[in-house]
């Protein structure tokens, strides 16, 4: 695939910026002509991954998010997003649906929804390294 | 606020607004739960999706708790005006084999202002 666009982000593990981040994604995304529908999967997405960073990689610390989303031009966005926190010790387990590491209102829900509103998903996780999370979403839309 | 709590009758509805992740979840959470503990005499808890401009997994966590809550008190919980998206990630969960929930639809909102 041949990129056209790309934008990098850093920012601190900090609930108040998961807004904020799956925003700046989407809005940096519009430039491939998408639907409401597909910008809003693609916030989604974002939030879900973002989320994970910060509940579980970063748990109780704030830590560095790192987010790359390349613009392709046969229409697919690719949205990488990293953290250097804890890493997943059994990723199967952690993509099983209603998993959830954590008690209290977590739901479990935060890969099914990732692989759900996503045409691809893939998840590396190193314990004590790290988590990669990258998804790639491809656009049909082009009516905005 | 970014909840507006209504009590009718032996009906609490609770309109939520705004986008619902895990930053905005607590404060719901809070308003909500502080309404279900100073109102003993509730059979039915709704949560109004009307106003959510943005859901992730945050506000299906936020459902259930409120399920669990409702359901350790003996009483109901229903959700209405569920967008599309927002209904799709709600059944993920499973919540409507324990619960009523409902998409938003031009009728439902003819049918709640009429009765209103």
């Amino acid at each position: 695939m041949k990129k056209i666009n790309e934008l990098k982000m850093t920012f601190d593990s900090r609930s108040v910026n998961e807004s904020f981040s799956r925003m700046a994604v989407a809005a940096f995304a519009t430039q491939l002509d998408m639907t409401v529908e597909e910008m809003g999967d693609i916030k989604t997405v974002v939030s879900e991954a973002v989320t994970n960073c910060i509940v579980h990689a970063y748990r109780n610390t704030i830590g560095k998010i790192y987010i790359t989303c390349t613009v392709f031009e046969e229409g697919v966005v690719r949205v990488k997003i990293r953290d250097k926190g804890c890493g997943i010790p059994d990723i199967e387990k952690a993509m099983e649906p209603l998993y959830t590491s954590l008690g209290g209102d977590r739901s479990g829900l935060g890969f099914s929804v990732m692989e759900s509103f996503s045409d691809k998903l893939i998840v590396r996780s190193k314990v004590g390294v790290g988590t990669t999370v990258t998804i790639d979403k491809k656009i049909k839309g082009k009516l905005i | 606020m970014p909840v507006v709590i209504k009590t009718k009758a032996n009906v609490i509805y609770a309109y939520l607004k705004g986008e619902i992740d895990h930053h905005t979840a607590p404060e719901l959470r809070n308003s909500i739960d502080d309404a279900l503990i100073m109102n003993e005499t509730f059979d039915l808890l709704v949560l109004d999706f009307s106003g959510v401009t943005f859901m992730d997994s945050s506000g299906v966590g936020l459902v259930m708790g409120r399920y669990r809550l409702a359901n350790s008190k003996g009483k109901k919980l229903r959700v209405d005006n569920l967008s599309e998206r927002d209904y799709r990630i709600m059944k993920m969960s499973g919540i409507e084999k324990l619960a009523t929930i409902n998409k938003i639809t031009e009728k439902k909102e003819e049918f709640t202002y009429e009765k209103d």
